[in-house]
Formats: structure tokens, sequence, C-alpha cells
């Protein structure tokens, strides 16, 4: 597919009220040109409206949506050449698997020798070369997933629109398709909006992720950010796993239970704040090095363990501080770290850098 | 049996003898049904055609089936029988799909209410109801005095007495064995099949016939040949709206009997419309794999 094809999506005071709920509230989005962009958010976030906004089976109340320099706010679905993966798959029970893909071909007039060509190319691009013949109920779930795929993008659409296609597949499928779509998506080069409630999924294949919850994006960034630097509580919350603490905070450092330590980001009016430590990013400190003080650059908290819990691959030890909130410290469960593991009831020194001492403004 | 087979294939014997025991009960649990249908139907429809190859002197003879190739009555009444039935079908066809289809698209509350007025003839006996048309549609009636007295025509309409009231009648009778299975057929179509077309490119009109109409076939099709058999043995309706005019299979049936006495030409009569029925079904199996489209294998 020829990138330039691919266009930009902009995305301007978009709303959508049901009743008194705002599916969408006043929402701006920039998707760049040929941009993997996955749109996270729990269960009604308001993100699979957006996604249905864009592809026109939703009628917002107002707002604008561009794709390029064309407005399509009011454009019917049928004209907006949008490739879209549905959740179901919504592959056509009464037609093959080569009549599924072949059909938005026959739409747009394609003739049927080199419609037969393109179907044949797309099914070996999403690895199903040779099974053009079958009856889709014939078919795996995985195999569905890329039928459904192939029938979205064999027409080389503007834009690729994906709603959750991978929640019906087993872990380990869900897994390796999401490496196989992100390698798609590279040789492809088409602009795709990818919806998903899970975390690990967005991290894995977005170039950005905009969080979103209450119909509103809470973030957008590189998945890297979105996880080290969180703009607020909500993102912190439900991204990943995270330790949220209260502090009061005066310039680059932050008191938290009676520990003082550095934070990341300086900031000029003291007041209390939340702090979050991401699990995996605190090690347990030897009895000597606890005895010191932390070098530049380090955090050292101490707390009480009360529960280790070992997990297969990581082990989670739990403490509690002085102030009685708990910190959950993670670690690989390798055979070193597995004998020297503290017992509950005895006190133990975490250590982390203060990059990872992120303070997030107290409230939301 | 020694210990040592016990100990390769243990309770194998006792296992078996559970599974015969539970398909002899479950023969047993059928046997009812199976006595009453042998009873009530497969009885009488044989008695039935044995009587048809009795003559009226009491000895073998193709006398009836003979005298129905002779007489051109009865080629025209099995004419009369297939051309009401077909008429009758295609206006349950044009008038039904659209009604589903509307249904099928309302909200679920309106739906319901929608259901209950196509079931509302269910409710009354059918003799009623083909009298109540009489009472609407006769020279006197309602709708040629409303017709007149608003002046949209001058002389009282032919609509009873005649192939139009029968018509009037058996479609309005036989309207919701065409909706239900239709109805039925577009509740199941997923509302993402229709987006996913509008969403590779077909408009609304194209996204129908390419995508709905086609799944809902299965529902038109059972819809249709419901309708069109029970219309080949219709009695009551055709008596009454037909005015003698129309005389269907079953209604020559009923002449041969209560006018004539005839039992063996009744009997011949019901066994070739049986037969024709069945060859229509057969034919129909044929040509649209009914097994296939009925039998739901289409879905997902």
């Amino acid at each position: 597919m020829d990138p330039r094809s691919a266009v930009p999506i902009a995305v301007r005071g978009l709303r959508k009220t049901y009743g008194p709920v705002r599916a969408l509230d006043d929402v701006d989005l920039d998707v760049r040109s040929g941009e993997f962009l996955t749109l996270l958010g729990p269960s009604g976030s308001g993100k699979t409206t957006l996604l249905m906004v864009l592809a026109g089976f939703i009628r917002p109340d107002q707002g604008s949506l561009k794709f390029g320099a064309e407005e399509v706010i009011r454009l019917a679905p049928h004209k907006r050449d949008i490739g879209m993966v549905f959740q179901n798959y919504a592959l056509f029970p009464h037609m093959d698997v080569a009549a599924n893909v072949a059909y938005p071909l026959k739409l747009r007039g394609v003739r049927a020798p080199e419609a037969a060509r393109r179907v044949e190319a797309v099914l070996q691009t999403v690895q199903l070369a040779g099974y053009g013949a079958r009856r889709v109920d014939q078919l795996s779930g995985g195999q569905r997933q890329r039928v459904a795929l192939a029938r979205a993008i064999v027409f080389e659409p503007r834009i690729v629109l994906m709603d959750e296609p991978l929640s019906a597949l087993d872990k380990q499928l869900r897994e390796h398709m999401q490496i196989e779509l992100r390698q798609l998506h590279n040789q492809l080069g088409t602009t795709t909006i990818y919806v998903t409630h899970d975390q690990r999924e967005a991290l894995t294949m977005s170039d950005r992720i905009a969080v979103i919850n209450g119909g509103r994006i809470m973030q957008l960034d590189t998945p890297q950010a979105i996880y080290e630097r969180p703009a607020n509580r909500f993102v912190a919350e439900f991204i990943g796993e995270s330790t949220l603490l209260k502090v009061t905070i005066a310039g680059d450092r932050c008191e938290c239970a009676g520990q003082v330590l550095r934070v990341a980001q300086a900031r000029a009016a003291p007041g209390s704040a939340v702090l979050m430590l991401r699990p995996e990013r605190l090690r347990i400190l030897g009895a000597t090095e606890a005895g010191t003080a932390p070098e530049s650059g380090q955090n050292w908290l101490q707390a009480q363990v009360t529960n280790v819990v070992y997990q297969g691959d990581s082990v989670l030890v739990q403490a509690r501080l002085a102030d009685g909130s708990s910190v959950n410290a993670r670690g690989v469960a390798g055979r070193d770290t597995l004998a020297a593991l503290p017992q509950p009831g005895q006190p133990v020194h975490f250590g982390f850098s203060v990059a990872d001492t992120v303070v997030l403004a107290d409230g939301a | 049996m020694g210990p040592e087979v016990v100990a390769l294939a243990p309770h194998a014997a006792g296992l078996r003898r559970d599974e015969q025991v539970e398909r002899w009960a479950l023969l047993g649990l059928s046997a009812p049904a199976l006595v009453l249908v042998l009873v009530t139907m497969i009885a009488p429809v044989a008695w039935l055609f044995g009587l048809s190859f009795l003559a009226d002197d009491g000895s073998w003879s193709l006398e009836h089936y003979r005298r129905m190739v002779e007489q051109p009555s009865y080629a025209r009444t099995f004419g009369v029988t297939f051309k009401v039935s077909l008429m009758t079908t295609a206006l349950c066809i044009l008038a039904g799909y659209p009604l589903a289809y509307v249904m099928s698209q309302l909200p679920r509350r309106v739906a319901t209410l929608c259901m209950l007025g196509v079931l509302l003839p269910f409710w009354t006996s059918l003799l009623v109801r083909t009298y109540a048309w009489l009472v609407l549609l006769q020279r006197q009636g309602l709708i040629n005095e409303w017709g007149m007295a608003l002046s949209w025509w001058d002389e009282p309409l032919a609509l009873v007495h005649n192939l139009t009231g029968t018509l009037i009648g058996m479609v309005h009778i036989m309207l919701p064995f065409l909706v239900l299975p239709v109805l039925g057929a577009m509740r199941a179509i997923d509302a993402d099949y229709l987006k996913a077309a509008a969403n590779l490119g077909a408009s609304p009109s194209r996204a129908f016939w390419s995508v709905f109409f086609p799944l809902s076939f299965p529902g038109l099709l059972a819809g249709t040949l419901i309708v069109f058999i029970l219309c080949l043995g219709f009695y009551v309706t055709p008596a009454v709206l037909g005015g003698g005019k129309v005389i269907m299979v079953s209604n020559h049936i009923a002449n041969d009997i209560e006018l004539f006495f005839n039992w063996g030409a009744a009997s011949a009569l019901g066994a070739v419309l049986l037969v024709l029925t069945l060859a229509f079904l057969l034919l129909a199996h044929r040509l649209l794999r009914l097994d296939k489209v009925l039998g739901g294998g289409h879905g997902l």
C-alpha cells in the first residue's frame, strides 16, 4: 500500500450526550498521518463512541472531524473510505472468505480478475493464502480476525479503525496477533486508530496512546511517557501497577510518612500531592546498604513487610509505612532473590531512583 | 470374568448397559407421541388412500382417478387452487416482508405492540374473521358504503363472492405465518453486518440487497412455504368469500362428500393434493437446497 494515501485526522470540540451523560466531552485529538494511535480506557469511557463517530455510525451533537483537509463530520459512513475491524469481526456469514474480502472491491467497481488477484495478495499478507473458498464458520477465531483485517485493508483505505479486535482471542494468540498487527502496520503505513481496554496491548502496539475517561482525553503521549510520567492520578492508576501515597511537597523534596524523598520534577508551590511508585522500580536493599545514606539520584524508604507473594515469574513484597499506608515492590523471581527475601514482620528498606519518584497533583 | 480383565476395562460392561437402559428409556418416553401421530395422522391418511381405490360397488378400481383425468372440472379445480395459493403467497410476501422489516427496526417496546397486532387474527376463530370480511366487503358493506359516501366510486365494487374477496380474506389470515419466521430471521441479523457493509462502501440500499436480504432469505423461504402449503388445503375462506365462484380442491372434496356422498372421489382428490404438495416440497428442496437454508447452518 502506498503510504502517501495515509491522512492525518483532526478532531475538534467533539461532543456527544446521552441524556445527562456526556459520552464525548468536547474532545480534541490530532492523529498524525501513518500513526498507530490507541484509544485506551475503561468500559464506558467513551473510546468506542469516539471510534464510532470517526466511522460515521454515531452522529455527534457538535464538533469537527477532518481527514486531511476534508471535513467529514456529516459524511455518510459508506462514503468515508475507512477500513474497520469490528470487535465480533462482522464477517458476512452467507459469503465465503474470498467473497467477504472482495466485497469492498466489488462495491468500488474493481473488475473480477483484478479483484481476485488483490484478494489473493491480501490473504497472503494476513497469512491465509489458499483459504478463499472456506466458509466463515469453518474458521477459528484467529483466522476470522485475519479475514476481518484483510477485508478492512484490501481496498487500501485512508484510515483503518480497529475496535478491540483481539478481545475474543485467547491470551497466547492475542499476544501473537499484537506483534503481527504492529508489523503489518509498519508495512502498510496507514493511519490506524485502535481501541482497547487492555493497557498492555496499548503499550505493546502503539506509537501514541490516548488515555480516555469520562468522555475526555486524560493524556495523549508515547507509551513510555504515559507509563513513566502519567499526567494525573487516573492515568497512574489505570496504566500498570502503582502505589499511590499522600505526600506534602515543597520544592524538589516531599515528605512521605515522616521520610524525606527527592522528587523527579520540582514544584514551586508547596502543598499536598500524590506520590506514585511503580512496584518493579523498587528494589530491596541489603542490610549493609540500608545503614548508609542514599547516593545522589537515589531515594530510600523504610517500611515493614506484611506479606510476600510468590507469582511464578515475579515475587510481590507488600509492606507498610509508619503511617499505615502500604507500598508494593515487585522483583524478578530469580533464585538469588527468592533466597534473600525478607519475612513478614521484618523491617525493609526500598531503594529507587529519583527519576521514578513521580509526584502528581492531588485530586483527580 | 477374571479379575485381570476387570482391571483392564473397569465397569465397561456396566457402563454399556447403562447406556442401553438410557436409550430404551428415551424411546419409552417418546412412545405416546409416536402412537398419537400414528393413530391421528398416518392411519386416517392411509385409510382414505385405500378408499380412493374402491369403486362404488366395493371392488378395487381406478375409477375415481380416471374421472379426475377425464373431467375438465377437476383440472380447473387444481388450476384454481394453485393460482389462488400462488397469488395469496405473493401478496403475503409483498405485504409481510416490509412489515417484518419495519418491525425488526423498531424499538423493542413498539415492536411488541406491533407483534400483538400481527397476532390479533389468531385470537378469534377463522370462521368469525371470514364472516367479518363478508360484512366489510359486501355490496352494502362498510367499505362500499363509505367509498360511495365519500364519492371515491359511484357503483358498489364487487369485493366479495369472487377471487378478490377470497384473496383479501386469505392474505389476512395467512400474513402472520409469513411475518413470524421472517421477523425471526431478521431479528437474528447482527446490526454489525450492516455497519460493516456501510463501512466497506455499500450504500444503504446496496447493503440491504447484498447483506440483509440474503441473511433474511431463509426466514422468507420458510414463511413462503408454510403459507403456500396452508393455502393449498384452505377451505373456509374460499367457501364463504368466494361465493361458489372460487372452487379449490378442499371445496371440491366437501362437495363430493356433502352433495354426492362419494367418499371414494373425495379421497382420491385428497390423495392427489397430498402427492402434489409433497412433490412441490421435493421440487423446492431440490431447487433451493432447503435443508441447508432452513437448517440454520449459515450462522457463525
